[in-house]
This record gives structure tokens, sequence and C-alpha cells, in this order.
């Protein structure tokens, strides 16, 4: 692993929520529970698990979009968790999300290119008319027609909104992702396009990528690194071609043997999970080269 | 069993009557599970609402027949079709949160389903009915009947949904994306317990689905809907292994799986909506393989051999040069 950057350390993550606490007793929900993983420059990570297993909230702690209770993150050797209000504020220019829904995360009410240029505008960033030129380029770059550009939300198709949402996420020059399931409200015949695109886009603007998603099929094709969550913790982390071929810890067998696979002759042998038969504190040790699972 | 023949479910748009299922024909064998995949607006779910006979307005059943076990549904009168529904067909939706009463518990939601069907007496009602949750596998089922739909988990609140759409009997359960909304090891126990549950009661099934790789798994033949029209069917073998329509092909290339890390071959273009269906094969502006005829000529369901139908020009080409 030479000449590899690290781009992200996320050390003993913990975010706890709490709920109740008036006229209730306050009890609380540990989300995130001593999760730590890094991601190299130029890689896409990819964490998946199933809802409530706290992929979506680890990866929303990384951009401070939540608070984390405890624990570090570093972006390019800054403390994200140090930083404030207005060092943050310049630091997102870094690093940005791109959400499920494009049918919810992009306002109705505004125009395809108000949306892509906010970002700009609320950096403060280049006059009236290169904002404008800049608009016209990252409508180049995600594959949208430019003539398009004044057109509202729902006069685009679902794949199409996804590109919105990306072109807007690229507007900043970012180098880090967070790609928060982006292709699963998707229709399938669609989906591929915009696989291709997000693979396009980190080649030719070297871009670094934390995938969340619980597609596991697409987690394979285009991670080079996958966590799998499970309760808050990270049950097992190695790289894909070895988490998918010698998976470790039970709960990745059991995800593992419960995805459909679109060949009616493969024998299905669905390893059912018994969640009380390991230790679900158990610490990750490594198991063989960049391969770490919690088991004993 | 079922035999939907010619079907067409139109719906009255402003723009004018647009069919959302268009000429659309299949059987359900005894015994046996059809998969009926597609993507949105592809029209899949609205079959299902049609042999239900529970499309509503603006869309209505313009012509064709379904008939179910002898008798053609679209000629009964309503107290019939009620009669039918449940008790000869029973319907599992994807969102089993807004198909259960949040109001009421499970026990009475399973209890009044058997009583309107005239399936218990009051009495018997409740032991029938605790019987029903253990049959689909959940556990300590008589606390379970007191408790409301939120106290149970996605996974859980299927089952009792299959445990009522089980209720009365039927002979034919449409299960209508009944995983989609599942994490998947829970759509793994739930297509289990589908395929359990239809060996068990020697039930026939319909099962729609956006996803492939549950088809694969669960039907034993497949028919694949893209804007209203059936486009391909037969054994899932076959269609899975040779894909005769390029919409098919194409759905099943761009899939990810062999080659981690390279360009997937993604199909162009946009799914289209309901009301702008492209004239001719409404796939031939995305299709790789489109000729004189695709834009203007709809495609006739062409025998590929054995039960395996496309329906798509090439095959006209291929048979006419045979012939020639």
């Amino acid at each position: 692993m030479t000449g590899t950057i690290r781009l992200v350390t996320v050390s003993h993550l913990v975010k706890r929520f709490t709920r109740g606490g008036f006229l209730r007793r306050a009890s609380s929900v540990t989300a995130v529970d001593d999760v730590s993983f890094t991601i190299d420059e130029g890689e896409t990570f990819g964490l998946v698990g199933e809802s409530g297993s706290g992929k979506t909230t680890t990866g929303r702690c990384i951009l401070r979009l939540i608070e984390p209770t405890s624990g570090s993150v570093t972006v390019r050797g800054r403390d994200v968790l140090a930083l404030s209000g207005t060092e943050l504020g310049r630091a997102r220019r870094d690093m940005q999300i791109v959400f499920q829904d494009p049918y919810s995360s992009l306002n109705p009410r505004m125009r395809a290119r108000h949306i892509v240029e906010e970002p700009l505008l609320i950096h403060g960033l280049g006059g009236r008319e290169s904002r404008r030129a800049r608009v016209a380029e990252l409508f180049g770059l995600v594959g949208l027609d430019p003539g398009h550009l004044d057109r509202y939300p729902h006069q685009f198709s679902g794949g199409q909104r996804q590109r919105i949402g990306l072109a807007r996420a690229l507007a900043l020059n970012p180098s880090f992702l967070v790609l928060d399931e982006p292709v699963s409200a998707l229709d399938v015949s669609v989906q591929a396009q915009v696989v291709n695109l997000l693979m396009d886009l980190q080649e030719r603007l070297r871009l670094t990528y934390l995938f969340i998603a619980h597609d596991l099929r697409l987690v394979r094709h285009i991670c080079s690194r996958v966590a799998v969550m499970h309760r808050g913790r990270i049950v097992e982390l190695a790289p894909a071609a070895a988490l998918f071929d010698a998976a470790r810890h039970p709960y990745t067998k059991a995800l593992l043997s419960a995805i459909p696979v679109p060949d009616p002759d493969r024998p299905r042998h669905r390893l059912s999970l018994d969640a009380d038969a390991f230790d679900s504190r158990a610490p990750l040790r490594q198991v063989s080269g960049g391969h770490w699972a919690a088991v004993p | 069993m079922l035999e939907v023949s010619h079907l067409t479910t139109v719906f009255d748009l402003p723009g004018g009557p647009a069919a959302a299922v268009d000429d659309v024909s299949f059987t359900v064998q005894d015994g046996e599970t059809l998969g009926l995949v597609g993507e949105s607006g592809s029209g899949k779910s609205v079959t299902a609402l049609s042999i239900m006979r529970l499309v509503e307005p603006p869309g209505r059943i313009a012509g064709g027949r379904i008939v179910f076990n002898g008798r053609d549904l679209l000629a009964l009168p309503e107290s019939a079709m009620q009669a039918v529904r449940g008790a000869g067909i029973s319907l599992v939706f994807q969102e089993p949160m807004s198909a259960l009463d949040p109001v009421l518990t499970i026990g009475d939601q399973i209890v009044e389903t058997l009583l309107v069907h005239g399936q218990a007496t009051r009495a018997e009602a409740r032991d029938r009915g605790i019987e029903l949750l253990q049959a689909v596998r959940i556990p300590e089922a008589a606390a379970r009947f007191r408790d409301y739909p939120h106290q149970l988990s996605g996974g859980m609140r299927q089952r009792v949904l299959i445990a009522a759409a089980l209720a009365c009997r039927p002979a034919l359960l449409i299960a209508d994306e009944p995983t989609t909304a599942l994490d998947v090891t829970i759509q793994a126990e739930i297509l289990d317990l589908l395929r359990e549950m239809k060996a068990e009661l020697h039930l026939s099934m319909l099962l729609i689905t956006h996803d492939l790789g549950v088809v694969a798994g669960t039907a034993d033949r497949v028919a694949v809907m893209y804007a209203g029209r059936i486009v391909e069917i037969g054994q899932v073998g076959d269609v899975f292994h040779d894909p005769q329509h390029p919409y098919t092909r194409g759905l099943l290339a761009s899939m990810p799986g062999s080659r981690p890390g390279e360009r997937l071959r993604a199909i162009e273009g946009a799914v289209p909506v309901l009301g702008a269906f492209p004239r001719g094969c409404a796939f031939h502006p995305r299709c790789p393989d489109r000729f004189e005829p695709c834009d203007h000529d709809v495609p006739d369901a062409h025998e590929i051999g054995g039960a395996h139908v496309a329906r798509c020009h090439l095959h006209r080409k291929a048979t006419a040069g045979q012939l020639s």
C-alpha cells in the first residue's frame, strides 16, 4: 500500500440519541457504538448494514450534519469535530453528501440552475457570470442537457434528479463525497447509468467516496473496502473481495446468504441469524491482511 | 386456474385515456408461482388491482377477460366479487403498516376477516386466529394477538398481513412487492415463508416485484412488463438464461455482478410515464436493436419455443428470414 494517502480517519465514534425526558424518564439509544475506520484518497469505502444499523448516522456524523456524542473524525488531518462554525463551513466545501431520495431532497420550487448554483452563493464564490458558467459546466459533467437548466425538479426523471443532486454536491469541487444510498430509489434500468456516472466522476475528479448502501451486489461492484455494521457496531471490515468470498462474522454470512441472486439455478442456502449466537461486544481483530472481524 | 386475456385498463387523464395495462394476457396454473416483473409505471400493480376489481377512478377496466376457476370475474356482480376477494383470491401489499389498522389489535383484525367471510363463529375465531399467526411463524402468537401494529417489527407486520390474507384459504395469493420495504435478511425470511405457505396450502401465487433476484429464487415462470405490456414471458430458467426481448436482456446485463469495478452495461434513457408511452414498441427509444417497424408498429407476441414468448419485431424478422 505505498503511495496511498489517508483522507478520512474515524476513531471511536459514538452517537447516542436521547428521547423522552419531559414527563417521562429519558432513555437513550446508541445508534453508533465505538466505530473506527479509515478511508484512503481515491477509494470507495462501503458501509453496509440493515435499517437501524447506524450506517446513515455514521455518514452524517462524519460531515457533522449530526453532532457525534464522542470520538474523533479527521479529514485531511484536520479534526472535523473541533472546527468552529465558520471553519466547519469552509471545511464543508471539501466534503459533500448525496442523498438517497432525489424526489424529496431537491427544492421543488427552485429551477435546476438555482439548485446547483446555491452552494456557490452560500459560500460567496464567483461573480454572476462565472457562477452561470460553472453551473452549465456541472450540468454537462453529470450528463444533463444544459438546455434543461431552467426546468423544475418535477420535469426531470428520477435518474436525472439524482444527477442534479450530484451536480449540486460537486459545485464546490469537493474531494470527498458521502453517497447515502444514491441509487436505491431509482428504477432498476436507470441505476446502472448513475453507478457508471459515479465511477466516471471518481476517475475524472479523483474523488473519494463513502458509499452507504444496503444493496450488497452493488457494494461488491464498486467498493474497494467494505465495513459491515450491525446494531451500531462494525462487525467486519475487509477488502471487498475478501468480504464477499471469505466472510468471517456470522452476521455478514447471514446477510450475504440473503442476497436475492438473479440466477434461478443458483442453489439457495440461507443462513438464518440467531443474534444471541455471537458476542455483540466482541472487539474487531485482524483475521488476515486488512481483514478484520468481531469474532473470537 | 387464472386466465387473463387481453386485459386493458385505462386511466382517464386530462390529456385523454392512457392504457396503464395494455392487452395483457397470461395464466397462472394450479400450484404455480408466476412472477410479474417491472419497473415503476410498468402496469404490474394495476394488473393486480384489475384482477381484484379494485381499480379506482380515474382508472377503469376497458376490456379483456379475467377467468378465475371457470368464472369470468369481470361479469360478476359486486356482491359475488366480494366473496371472491379473500376467499378465492387474496392480496398482500407492500406496506404492512398502511395496510393494517393502527387502532385495532392484530388479533381483532384477523378475527374481523374471519367473521366477514363467515370462516368462523365468534367463539372459534380467536383460536383460529392464533393458529394462523402460528402458521406464519410468529413467536408467542397468543401474546402477539393483543399487540397493536406499531408494536411489531416490519417483518412481523408483513407476517400478520400474510396470515390475514390466508385466513379464508384462498386458492390464489397475489403478493404485490411483499418484501420491498424490508431489510434483506427479513426479505429472505418472508420469501421463505411464502414458499412454505404455498407448498403447505397448495396455493397458486402471482408475485409482483421489481427485483429480478426475488423472482429467480421464488417463481416458476416470469412475465416481464414494460409500459403496460408484457414483453416477455416464459419459464424462469429460459427467460433468465436466454432472454429474448432487448429490455429483459438489458435489465439482466445491467445488474452488478461478475466484473467488479467495471462500467455496468446500462440501459440508456428513462422509464416512460403513463400518458407519454412511446408509440409502436414502447421500449424502442431505449432499444439498442431497434429497426424500421419499431417506432410505429406494436409487435405481436412471437413464440420462441415451449411457452417462451417475446413481443419484439426482431423475432418476426428472424422468422421471416427462416421462411425465405
